[in-house]
């Protein structure tokens, strides 16, 4: 129960500003959301937020939903409200003028320039993503194992991929992991 | 594409397969994403990719690739860009704000329940045990997504663009060089490399 004057403000003014700051993507953006949340505003513990961000990537939907959590514990679902809209708003409004921009200039060269330049840089930052959350994933063995044929089958064949989620579950529900 | 096909609303009854690059409306963009986002364990860009390009063919995977690398390097979350993006660019600002709600929406109500759940229940074992085993198996899609997104690399037997690929790879996954830094030198660095590419070819 922080009583911090206006906490649903500082969130929104937190995350916002946050959002235009976030190259990368939610998950470039953790470290600093640590930082806003448990250093500055001790909205949460270290471990809280460990806990949070746990839940974030378990349960669907986007990464950002992190920022859901955070409002959440911090102001309830008005604080998840706020904190959501406050860090999605501002970079789809950009992102929607700067698509736009890109789609009306089609015909010139440079759009697709800076588009087809960005690809590799895009799938190069994924990869390292991936690997950096499989360092604190994958534990054990048997984890990289799991992780191994649940990316050989998504690749290869057209299994829906709820059911490898599933799997993996199950498998940790089962103690294996 | 125009994304300007007549507004008139006439839903052909029985849809006997409309025009080939056929145009998503607005409940089938907040279905779509509301769907792929309810489906994202782990992230969302599994199923968006999978629902865009696999099964609607909304996108063909050299539309996606770009779509999304521009998403990417805006800030903010990037599915969530990429939603407003998309949905726009069929339906201009009403696409971009179904797409964004379906996106966002049902899973915020589920983020929400289970941060109220999790203040009860979040010591329980065995719920851990289970989320860690779905973040293995989570790891492993987003992977075959990453060499999904490749292929259109390898077919074109694009060297310099795997070799930047493999370059930023390193230097933020395994070097661990703080990713602006990085950005600084791979975006410049990789627009020469296209630049000069396309000159080549053309001469």
């Amino acid at each position: 129960m922080s009583s911090e004057s206006n906490p649903v403000a500082a969130l929104v003014w937190t995350f916002g500003l946050m959002s235009l700051f976030a190259v990368g993507g939610a998950n470039s953006a953790i470290p600093e959301m640590h930082r806003a949340a448990v250093d500055v505003h001790h909205w949460l513990t270290d471990k809280q937020f460990a806990d949070v961000f746990a839940i974030s990537q378990l349960s669907p939907g986007p990464n950002v939903l992190i920022v859901t959590l955070i409002g959440y514990s911090v102001a309830g679902v008005a604080g998840a409200l706020a904190a959501t809209v406050a860090m999605c708003g501002p970079t789809a409004l950009l992102a929607y003028y700067v698509s736009r921009f890109l789609d009306r200039s089609r015909d010139a060269r440079w759009p697709a320039i800076i588009q087809a330049a960005l690809v590799p840089l895009s799938i190069g930052l994924m990869a390292a993503s991936g690997l950096i959350v499989a360092q604190t994933s994958d534990q054990s063995w048997i984890a990289v194992l799991i992780t191994i044929v649940a990316a050989a089958l998504a690749f290869a064949t057209r299994i829906n991929p709820l059911w490898m989620l599933l799997a993996g579950g199950l498998l940790g529900f089962a103690g294996v992991v | 594409m125009p994304p300007g096909s007549p507004p008139v609303a006439a839903p052909a009854p029985d849809a006997s397969a409309p025009s080939p690059p056929h145009q998503p409306g607005l409940l089938e963009l907040f279905l779509a994403f509301a769907k792929m986002s309810l489906a994202g364990f782990g992230g969302v860009l599994v199923w968006a990719r999978r629902s865009i390009v696999e099964q609607h063919r909304w996108m063909t995977a050299e539309e996606f690739n770009e779509t999304f690398a521009l998403c990417h390097f805006l800030p903010g979350p990037n599915i969530v860009n990429l939603s407003v993006v998309f949905g726009s660019r069929f339906r201009g600002v009403p696409g971009g704000l179904a797409a964004f709600a379906g996106l966002v929406g049902p899973p915020m109500v589920i983020a929400t329940v289970l941060a109220a759940l999790y203040a009860r229940y979040g010591d329980i074992d065995v719920l851990r045990r289970t989320l860690a085993g779905v973040a293995c198996a989570a790891v492993g899609l987003l992977f075959a997504v990453v060499f999904k997104m490749m292929m259109p690399l390898l077919k074109r037997c694009d060297v310099t663009g795997l070799v930047i690929l493999a370059a930023v790879f390193v230097a933020i996954g395994l070097i661990r060089w703080p990713l602006q830094i990085v950005l600084l030198v791979a975006i410049p660095l990789s627009l020469a490399v296209t630049i000069l590419t396309r000159r080549m070819v053309k001469a």
